[in-house]
C-alpha cells in the first residue's frame, strides 16, 4: 500500500495545459492591467513575500541585538525603529492580506464555481492601493523610519517623536482601503456568484472562514482609517482629540485603535483556519468533522471579535466593571476556537491519513495554535493579565497565534495549492524537511519568551537585566533555525516553477471544485459553469467521478 | 568530549545566575502564582489531550493501517462536550481572574500613599513625609502601600514583576495600584509601556526594608518638609488663599474638610471629592464650579508641575480648618504694607 496519495500524471508524456491563465497574455503590462483574480493573486503573492522577508530581516536584527543584555548592536532609536517597522510591515503588509488576498483571491471564485470575483477591476484596484500604501511605508523607512511601535500610542506618536509618523500612518490608511475592497469583493461574490447547486452549506469551509474575515475587514478597517487620520491631524494641526493638555482623552485612542486591531487578529487568523480545514480533510480522506459547527464557529468568532477590544486595556484604568464585561466576553470568544481545534482533530478519526507537506504544516498549526489560544486565556483572565501584559509573555502569545498559527497555515496553503497555481510540484522531501525545521525553530524561538514574560521582562526593551540572558540566547538561536525554515521554501518553490514535476489536475485527489479543473486553470476557470450536486468533502462522489472518467477514456 | 575548564566555569555561572521563576515578594504574588499554575495545568492538559488525539489518530488511522476512510458526519454530543467543558473551565478562570484583579486594584483602607510621577525616562517618587526619590522606591514590609501615579508626558507603565503588580501611568489622570511587600531585598521596577528612545532605561529598584530600617531611612532622607507643608507654601504663593479663604464673603468655596465630601456643582451633579477631582478642579476650574459660586477661577494648566499639584492636593487633603489660611493671609497683607519684612519666604 502506498503511503501517499500524490497522484501525478506520467512525467514522460505530461505537459502543462496549452492554454492557461499564465500564458493567456504576454508581457508585464498584461499582468499590471489584468482583471483576472488568479493573476492578481499572484501579484499579491510576490508583493507580500517580498515584504515578509523585509519584516523578517528586521526581526533577525532585533533578535541579534537581544543576544546580549547590553545595548551594543544598534542605538536605542534604531532598535525602536526596528521593532516598529517589524510590526507595521508584518501586520499591515503581510499578515492582513496574506491568505485572503493571495490564496483567497485565487480560490474563492473557483471554489464556488464562478469565473471571477464580482468586481475584477476593484480587485485590481485593491492591489494598486496596497502597493501605493506600501510605497508610503517604504518611503517612511528610507527617510529614516518610525519609532512609535506598530500601535501608534498617543500622545507619544502625536507629540513626542519626530520620526515619519504621518507618512507611515497615511500608508496604513491607504492599505486599509485595499483591505476593505477585498472584503467587499468577497462578500458580494460569495452572495451572488455561486454556481447552480452551490448552497451555503455545500461551500468549502475555506470560503466560510474568508467570508467571516471579510465582514471584519469591511466593518473594522474604517475605524482604523479614521483613527489614523485623527492621529495625523493631531500631529500636524493639534486638534486636541487625544492630548489631555488640549482637552483630549489619551484613552480614546486606545479604544479606537483596538476596536480595529483586535478584530484584525481574527482577520489574520480566520482565513488560515479555513486553509487548515481543507488540508485536514484532504489528507485524512474524510469530510471535516462537524461541518456546521466549524462554519458557525467562524461566524461566531467574527461576531464576538468585535466586543472584546478593551481586553488590551485592563491595566489602563478602565473601570473595574467594564473590565469584568470584557474579560467575560474574551472567555466566550475562546470557545469557538476550541471547537475548531477538536473538530480538526476528530476529522482524522477513522480517516486514511497521509503526511504530505501541507498536512505537516496543518498538524504544526494545530499544536501551535492550541498553545497560542490557551495562553490567550491567561491574558484574558483579569488578575493574571496585570502581571503578564506588556511583557514577553504577550509577545510569545501573539507570535504563537500569528506565526505558529497564521504563517504555518499560509505556508501549508501555499504548498497545498502550489500545484494548482503553477501546475508543478515542489521537491517533497525538501519541503517536508523545511516544515519540520520551521516547527522546531519556532518553538525554540518563542517558548523561552513565555518564561521571560513570567519573569517580568518587558517587551520593546533594547537592553535588559543580565539574569534574562540565557532565555534570550535560546530565543535568538531558535530564530536562526526559523529563518532557515522560511528561506528554504522560497528557494525550492522558485526552483519548481521551471523544474518541478508536472502536477496534473488533482495531485492530492481532493474534492474541491478547484481540483476538478486543469492546473494552472484557464482564465475563465471553467469551460462550462459547473452544476453542484455534491456536498463539500464528498470523497465517494470523487471516487465515483474518477471511475466514470476512466471508463469513458477506456 | 573535552570542555575547557574556563568555558565550563563560565557555563555554570551563566546557568546558575539565570532565573526561571520570579521571586514572590508581596502578599499578592502567591495569589497570582496560584492562578498561574491553574492556567498552566489547563494548558498542559489541553495540549496533551489535543496531542494525544492528533498523534493517536495519526498512528491508528494512517493509510498503511487504514486504507479506506469511514465517512462520519459529526456528532452533536461531542460538539456539546467540547463546547461546554472548555466554556466551564474558561468561566472558572474568569471568576478567579476577576477576584485577583479586584484584590490587586482595590487598596485596603489603611494603605500608606506614595505618589509616583513618570516622565521620559525616569520615575519620581514622593513620600508623604516629603522624601523624594528618583528611580528608587523605599518601602517597609508588612505595610500596605498605595501608589498614586501620573505621567507628565506619554503613557508609561509601572511594573514590579516580583510583586506581580503593574499599572498604566497615564498623562492627565491619576491611576493607583497597591501592594504589601513581604521579603526585604531589592527588586526591579520596569516601565513596561513603550515610551520612546530610552524606554528600556526607565528602570529602577524598589528597596524593601524592615520597619526599623525603613524608619532610619525616612529620618535620614527627609527634606524637612512634608508634601502638605510644600503644598501650604504653594497655596499661599500662588494666591489661592485670596479667594479660598473660608470667609463668608470669599469669592471661592472654603476648602477645609472638602476632601472626601460630596459637592454639588452648578450643573446640579454631585461629585465625590478625591485626589483626581482636586487635581482636575485646579487645572480645569470652569468645568467644576461648586454650586453658589461664579466661574471666575482661571485655569492653572501649564503653570504648575505634577509635583506641585500633588503638593497642593496633599495640602487640601489635610486642611481641616481655615485657621492657618487666615494667618497666612494676614501675614501676606501686612507684608504688602511693609514688603521688605525679612524672614518671609517669597515664591
Amino acid at each position: 500500500m502506498s503511503t501517499t496519495i500524490v497522484n501525478l500524471p506520467d512525467q514522460k508524456t505530461a505537459t502543462l495545459p496549452k492554454k492557461n491563465y499564465i500564458n493567456a497574455e504576454d508581457g508585464i503590462i498584461s499582468w499590471l492591467t489584468t482583471g483576472d483574480h488568479k493573476r492578481i493573486a499572484m501579484l499579491y503573492l510576490i508583493s507580500i513575500t517580498f515584504f515578509f522577508f523585509v519584516g523578517g530581516i528586521f526581526a533577525g536584527l532585533i533578535r541579534l541585538e537581544l543576544l546580549t543584555p547590553q545595548p551594543d548592536l544598534v542605538a536605542s532609536d534604531t532598535y525602536n525603529k526596528l521593532f516598529s517597522m517589524h510590526g507595521i510591515v508584518m501586520v499591515f503588509l503581510f499578515l492582513v492580506p496574506s491568505v485572503p488576498a493571495t490564496i483567497g483571491n485565487f480560490l474563492i471564485p473557483i471554489m464556488i464555481g464562478a469565473k471571477d470575483l464580482a468586481f475584477p477591476k476593484i480587485n485590481l484596484l485593491s492591489w494598486y492601493l496596497y502597493m501605493f500604501g506600501a510605497a508610503f511605508i517604504v518611503a517612511a523607512m528610507i527617510m529614516g523610519g518610525v519609532d512609535t511601535g506598530w500601535t501608534f500610542t498617543t500622545p507619544l506618536s502625536t507629540h513626542y517623536v519626530n520620526t515619519h509618523v504621518v507618512t507611515a500612518g497615511l500608508g496604513i490608511f491607504i492599505i486599509g482601503f485595499s483591505s476593505i475592497f477585498t472584503g467587499l469583493n468577497f462578500i458580494v461574490t460569495i452572495h451572488r456568484m455561486r454556481a447552480p447547486g452551490m448552497t451555503w452549506f455545500r461551500m468549502p469551509l475555506f470560503v466560510w472562514s474568508n467570508y467571516a474575515a471579510s465582514i471584519l475587514m469591511v466593518l473594522g478597517t474604517p475605524v482604523l482609517a479614521i483613527t489614523l487620520v485623527l492621529v495625523v491631524l493631531e500631529r500636524t494641526i493639534h486638534i486636541g482629540v487625544f492630548d489631555p493638555t488640549l482637552g483630549g482623552d489619551p484613552l480614546l485612542f486606545q479604544h479606537l485603535f483596538w476596536f480595529y486591531s483586535h478584530p484584525a487578529v481574527y482577520i489574520m487568523i480566520l482565513p488560515g483556519m479555513g486553509v487548515i480545514s481543507e488540508v485536514m480533510s484532504t489528507f485524512s480522506r474524510k469530510r471535516v468533522f462537524g461541518y456546521t459547527a466549524v462554519a458557525f464557529s467562524s461566524v461566531a468568532i467574527a461576531l464576538f471579535g468585535f466586543f472584546v477590544w478593551a481586553h488590551h486595556m485592563f491595566i489602563m484604568g478602565v473601570s473595574n466593571y467594564s473590565a469584568l464585561v470584557f474579560s467575560l466576553l474574551t472567555m466566550l470568544v475562546a470557545v469557538p476556537s476550541a471547537i475548531k481545534v477538536f473538530n480538526w482533530a476528530f476529522t482524522m478519526q477513522k480517516g486514511s491519513i497521509t503526511f504530505e507537506t501541507p498536512m505537516l504544516y496543518a498538524l504544526a498549526f494545530i499544536g501551535l495554535f492550541t498553545i497560542g489560544g490557551l495562553t490567550g486565556v491567561f491574558l484574558g483572565s483579569l488578575g493574571m493579565d496585570i502581571h503578564l501584559t506588556e511583557t514577553y509573555f504577550i509577545v510569545a502569545h501573539f507570535h504563537y497565534v500569528m506565526v505558529g498559527g497564521m504563517l504555518m497555515a499560509f505556508l501549508g496553503g501555499v504548498h497545498f495549492w502550489w500545484p494548482k497555481m503553477v501546475g508543478r510540484m515542489y521537491p517533497e522531501s525538501l519541503s517536508k524537511l523545511s516544515a519540520v525545521i520551521s516547527f522546531v525553530g519556532f518553538n525554540l524561538t518563542f517558548m523561552p519568551q513565555f518564561i521571560l514574560g513570567y519573569l517580568g521582562m518587558p517587551r520593546r526593551y533594547h537592553s535588559y537585566p543580565a539574569e534574562y540572558q540565557v532565555m534570550n540566547v535560546l530565543s535568538t538561536a531558535g530564530a536562526t533555525v526559523l529563518g532557515i525554515g522560511f528561506l528554504l521554501p522560497l528557494i525550492y518553490l522558485a526552483w519548481s516553477l521551471k523544474y518541478g514535476a508536472i502536477a496534473g489536475n488533482n495531485p492530492w485527489q481532493a474534492t474541491g471544485l478547484e481540483w476538478q479543473i486543469q492546473s494552472p486553470p484557464l482564465t475563465e476557470n471553467f469551460v462550462e459553469t459547473p452544476i453542484v450536486t455534491q456536498e463539500a468533502y464528498d470523497y465517494e462522489w470523487l471516487a465515483h467521478k474518477t471511475e466514470q472518467e476512466v471508463t469513458t477514456v477506456g | 568530549m573535552h570542555i575547557s575548564p574556563v568555558l565550563w566555569q563560565f557555563l555554570i555561572k551563566w546557568l546558575t545566575n539565570s532565573a526561571l521563576f520570579p521571586a514572590e515578594a508581596s502578599t499578592i504574588a502567591p495569589w497570582a502564582d496560584a492562578l498561574y499554575f491553574f492556567l498552566l495545568l489547563i494548558t498542559i492538559v489541553g495540549l496533551v489531550l489535543v496531542g494525544t488525539l492528533v498523534f493517536g489518530f495519526a498512528i491508528r488511522y494512517r493509510k498503511e493501517r487504514n486504507p479506506v476512510a469511514t465517512q462520519i458526519e459529526g456528532s452533536t454530543l461531542l460538539e456539546a462536550t467540547w463546547t461546554i467543558i472548555p466554556l466551564a473551565l474558561f468561566l472558572i478562570v474568569f471568576v478567579w481572574g476577576a477576584l485577583l484583579y479586584f484584590r490587586i486594584y482595590n487598596p485596603p483602607a489603611n494603605a500608606m500613599n506614595i505618589y509616583v510621577v513618570g516622565k521620559q525616562w525616569m520615575w519620581k517618587a514622593e513620600h508623604p513625609g516629603g522624601q523624594h526619590e528618583i528611580n528608587t522606591l523605599h518601602v517597609p514590609i508588612g505595610q500596605p502601600i498605595q501608589l498614586t501615579m501620573i505621567s507628565q508626558d506619554v503613557f508609561h507603565s509601572f511594573s514590579i514583576p516580583d510583586f506581580r503588580i503593574k499599572r498604566e501611568v497615564i498623562p492627565g489622570r491619576y491611576s493607583t495600584v497597591w501592594f504589601e511587600a513581604t521579603t526585604p531585598g531589592t527588586y526591579h521596577i520596569f516601565c513596561t509601556q513603550y515610551c520612546g528612545t530610552k524606554h528600556s532605561g526607565m528602570i529602577g529598584e524598589v528597596t524593601v526594608l524592615t520597619p526599623e530600617d525603613y524608619k532610619k531611612w525616612t529620618e535620614s532622607s527627609t527634606s524637612g518638609m512634608s508634601l502638605a507643608q510644600n503644598g501650604e507654601r504653594l497655596f499661599a504663593s500662588m494666591g489661592c488663599n485670596a479667594c479660598h479663604s473660608g470667609n463668608a464673603a470669599a469669592r471661592g468655596p472654603s476648602l477645609a474638610g472638602v476632601y472626601g465630601s460630596k459637592l454639588t456643582l452648578t450643573n446640579g451633579s454631585q461629585v465625590l471629592v478625591n485626589e483626581a477631582y482636586l487635581r482636575d478642579a485646579i487645572l480645569n476650574p470652569s468645568q467644576h464650579i461648586t454650586a453658589g459660586y461664579a466661574p471666575i477661577m482661571p485655569t492653572y494648566q501649564g503653570q504648575i508641575s505634577e509635583e506641585g499639584l500633588i503638593d497642593l492636593v496633599e495640602y487640601i487633603k489635610t486642611l481641616q480648618t481655615n485657621f492657618r489660611v487666615h494667618q497666612t493671609l494676614t501675614t501676606s497683607e501686612s507684608n504688602q504694607a511693609a514688603p521688605m519684612t525679612p524672614g518671609v519666604v517669597k515664591p
